[in-house]
């Protein structure tokens, strides 16, 4: 097993340039990370071919880690960016990397947009429910009730739910894990690319430096405790009641569909539009 | 007479930009619907996939904004275009093209502003928005047409520049111009001078994507290409990667400026009529241009000694191309649509005796001949 | 006829939705795609899609054209009285004015030319809504600026394929109402030479 990983890490990770990295020791990120190299490993896609894009923050600093065609935007726009890359060159595989923060308040409307639109991208949101990198302030899915630097008397406003919200806005490929349940993270994330849809993986993280500290589960290991208590497979979940799932959060595929991509749909218009073949094009 | 020209059509000022980026090479376009530059995206809707090319209406201007960047780095020349409104929209974007260095092309037909504004008059409003929107140091380059011909010309070589010096380029229309209908005989795409962004030819070992040549404007490599390599909006040292060295900064900065100072002969254009013998002159840029041409010929019929010096390239300031005019003159006269902003510029670089007149005007209204009239034979007598 | 260096400035105007500005546009076409002229054609109109009012202008010259607006106009289309009353002033003294008989009824001037559009359109081609084109074979007609056949040619290129033969009819009409008229009859000047001393 040993062995394997430093074969991934050699493979897919800058590590002579870029390591160590910016993120707090028992911080969620670096499992994500794995995750991603695993699935991407798992598909067989060759580096050059993939595009790896992120906002501003925490999850902001992973593309650099990554051997990649890295792309690190601004904050809430990475969607955006990644939108002009596909199109242009829609033979890449273009998976996107944020934070809650960054992709539901500050670029919530591209995301929203983004999965209504169906173009082919991933979008990886790590939501560790608080905005880490600028030192703990409340994020659109901070908990009502709990503490943040911007919260200091209790959260007085009502969280998102990422996936559902991804389901409504027309995504068609929605799951959700959590840092607790690496390997799932792995199989979301290639299921996502596999869909060949616009694809949500969320993936509830701990922030114990920043949203822990200020909310009794101060190390790592109590929030992945917290974690694996209080997630419930989308399969176990249909079989309970609303009282027994009152403060669980569901893991697994939440929606998983076939419908017209965008870059199929767009070249059906160059065609009636008589453009030449792609290979004719100036 | 312009009869004998062949293709001769008659399009709106919008409708040559999008010939113009089209010809220039511009294969993607995104946009979100604004008076008075909607028909740029209109037409590009069709015309795009014509030639195989991507139009897509985003969300906003900021995610206009984005894509651009985005399939510009993919390898494919892009345009956005917007209005006061959506350019303001646009400034936090355009500044990481700025920093990443990715080429790309904003048109901002001006309308009369702040906010809202007056969505179909015409202004000159966003100059120095243009030149310094985005914030933080940054070169750019900013281009100002004044006719439905200008608007394809210019349109091209704002695309060239853009290439050749992996800087965003901002083509400043207004109301007038955009939505003025003219003749035109546009030339044939394989007539024209087309600059595209040099791709690396060492191999991928040896890219290093922001060290720049001599000339301080670095290989592009498309993504996908085998040059995997790190892009970001945060300073960067020569391997794109973030750095907070001071050395590594400075250099970096000062690059992005040399780039663009290097190629002043090249970036700075401005147009001149009847100024050999001028004693003064008019400074104007965009529609205003076209009423101070008008006027400088009704000041000649009447034995006035004046001329037009027409500003092309409004950023960077043609400093050298201006301050020539000063000298030869005892007073210049800049009209604008706005409460003064290239004037500014002209009274930095005016180191003579040269009076610089203002004349502005910002009720909606096109600056008339009429109404310069009275103000040249002033400055004449 | 037009000589080196002059302006020639048309303005038409009306409310929104009478088709001012595809008049002014095929006008344009007509004198610059076909006749070979310099042209600039521009507009200004309300928010409103209907209703409002509504102007566009036409400028040619034999060289390349400066300021894109009309200074002082040759000839002025007004489609209903308040256009007329609002674009008046931009008319020269020795510039016509061109009237829907039925829609102006106080005129400014007696260099004025009166023809009732609106029927016109409805008795030749079937529909009000034509009375635009009308208008326009009457000021082709008049302005004597470009050539007829090449109004026919823009106009064929500018109207949807199914309207083109009513349009067609339309414009003709118009043409056809305009020869009627005796221009040698009016008034050189509304300024009396009086004035002029």
């Amino acid at each position: 097993m040993a062995k394997e990983v430093t074969k991934l890490v050699h493979e897919y990770l800058r590590h002579d340039k870029k390591f160590p990295h910016v993120w707090c020791p028992g911080c969620g990120n670096g499992i994500v990370l794995g995750a991603l190299i695993r699935a991407i490993d798992r598909l067989g896609l060759e580096k050059d071919e993939i595009v790896l894009a992120s906002g501003i923050g925490c999850s902001g600093r992973m593309p650099v880690y990554a051997d990649f065609n890295t792309l690190h935007t601004t904050h809430g726009r990475c969607l955006t960016f990644a939108t002009g890359v596909k199109l242009a060159n829609p033979a890449l595989t273009v998976i996107t990397v944020m934070g809650d923060g960054d992709a539901t308040a500050i670029g919530g409307n591209h995301f929203i947009h983004a999965a209504r639109r169906n173009l082919d991208l991933t979008a990886i949101i790590i939501n560790n429910q608080i905005y880490g990198m600028t030192g703990g302030q409340f994020s659109p899915t901070t908990p009502y009730g709990s503490h943040a630097s911007t919260a200091r008397y209790g959260h007085i406003e009502h969280a998102f739910s990422i996936s559902e919200l991804a389901v409504t806005a027309g995504a068609s490929f929605v799951a959700r894990a959590t840092v607790y349940h690496a390997t799932l993270i792995e199989d979301m994330i290639k299921k996502s690319i596999e869909n060949g849809g616009f694809g949500v993986v969320e993936v509830i993280s701990n922030c114990h430096t920043e949203y822990g500290r200020r909310n009794n589960m101060a190390d790592p290991v109590t929030m992945l405790q917290w974690m694996k208590e209080h997630a419930v497979t989308v399969e176990k979940a249909g079989k309970m009641s609303p009282e027994e799932l009152a403060g669980k959060f569901t893991v697994g595929v939440l929606a998983d569909v076939k419908k017209p991509v965008y870059t199929e749909e767009y070249e059906k218009i160059r065609k009636r539009a008589g453009a030449p073949k792609a290979g004719e094009r100036a | 007479m312009s009869g004998n020209l062949p293709n001769r059509r008659l399009i709106q000022g919008n409708e040559a930009i999008v010939e113009g980026a089209l010809a220039a090479g511009c294969r993607f376009f995104a946009g979100y619907p604004i008076t008075p530059a909607s028909e740029i995206s209109e037409i590009l809707s069709a015309r795009m996939p014509e030639v195989g090319g991507t139009f897509i209406q985003m969300e906003d201007e900021i995610a206009s904004m984005g894509a651009i960047i985005g399939a510009s780095l993919a390898g494919t020349k892009s345009m956005t275009a917007t209005s006061g409104p959506g350019f303001s929209l646009m400034q936090e974007n355009l500044g990481f093209a700025c920093i990443a260095e990715v080429p790309c092309v904003v048109v901002n037909v001006m309308r009369g502003g702040p906010s809202t504004g007056l969505p179909t008059s015409p202004a000159q409003g966003d100059v120095m928005q243009a030149r310094w929107g985005t914030h933080g140091d940054h070169p750019i380059i900013v281009l100002a047409v004044s006719t439905v011909l200008d608007s394809f010309e210019i349109t091209v070589r704002a695309f060239n520049l853009s290439e050749k010096y992996r800087v965003p380029v901002i083509i400043l229309s207004d109301e007038v111009v955009a939505h003025t209908r003219e003749t035109v005989s546009l030339p044939a795409w394989e007539d024209l001078e087309v600059t595209d962004r040099i791709s690396p030819d060492t191999p991928p070992e040896w890219y290093v994507p922001y060290e720049g040549s001599s000339s301080g404007v670095p290989d592009m490599a498309a993504f996908g290409k085998g040059y995997r390599y790190h892009v970001t909006g945060l300073v960067h040292d020569v391997r794109g990667f973030p750095t907070q060295r001071p050395e590594e900064i400075e250099a970096f900065t000062s690059r992005l400026f040399r780039k663009i100072s290097q190629g002043f002969h090249e970036i700075q254009k401005v147009e001149t009529v009847f100024m050999e013998d001028a004693e003064t002159a008019v400074i104007a840029y965009g529609s205003v241009a076209r009423s101070a041409h008008r006027a400088v010929i009704m000041g000649r019929s009447q034995g006035l000694r004046v001329g037009l010096l027409k500003l092309v390239t409004l950023f960077p300031f043609p400093r050298r191309l201006v301050e020539p005019v000063l000298h030869q003159c005892k007073a210049v006269l800049v009209p604008e649509m706005n409460m003064g902003q290239i004037s500014r510029e002209v009274n930095r670089v005016n180191s003579s005796a040269c009076r610089v007149i203002k004349h502005n005007r910002f009720d909606g209204q096109l600056i008339t001949p009429e109404e310069l009239m009275p103000r040249i034979e002033k400055m004449t007598s | 006829m037009m000589k080196e260096g002059e302006r020639y400035e048309l303005i038409f105007s009306g409310s929104g939705g009478q088709g001012l500005i595809l008049a002014a546009i095929i006008f344009a076409e007509a004198a610059g795609v076909h006749d070979g002229f310099y042209v600039c054609q521009s507009q200004s109109y309300g928010p409103e899609a209907r209703g409002g009012y509504s102007k566009a202008e036409v400028i040619m010259s034999k060289n390349p054209i400066d300021y894109p607006k009309a200074i002082r106009a040759d000839l002025l289309l007004s489609m209903n009285q308040a256009s007329c009353d609002h674009c008046f002033e931009v008319l020269k003294p020795e510039g016509l004015l061109v009237v829907d008989a039925s829609l102006v009824h106080q005129i400014p001037t007696n260099r004025s030319v009166s023809i009732p559009f609106t029927e016109i359109a409805r008795k030749s081609a079937g529909k009000e809504m034509v009375a635009n084109m009308v208008a326009l074979g009457a000021v082709g007609r008049i302005s004597q600026s470009v050539s007829l056949k090449s109004l026919e040619t823009a106009l064929v290129a500018r109207v949807p394929k199914r309207t083109v033969e009513m349009n067609l009819k339309a414009l003709h009409a118009g043409i056809e109402a305009a020869e009627a008229v005796d221009l040698s009859a009016l008034p050189k000047t509304i300024v009396p030479e009086d004035d002029e001393l």
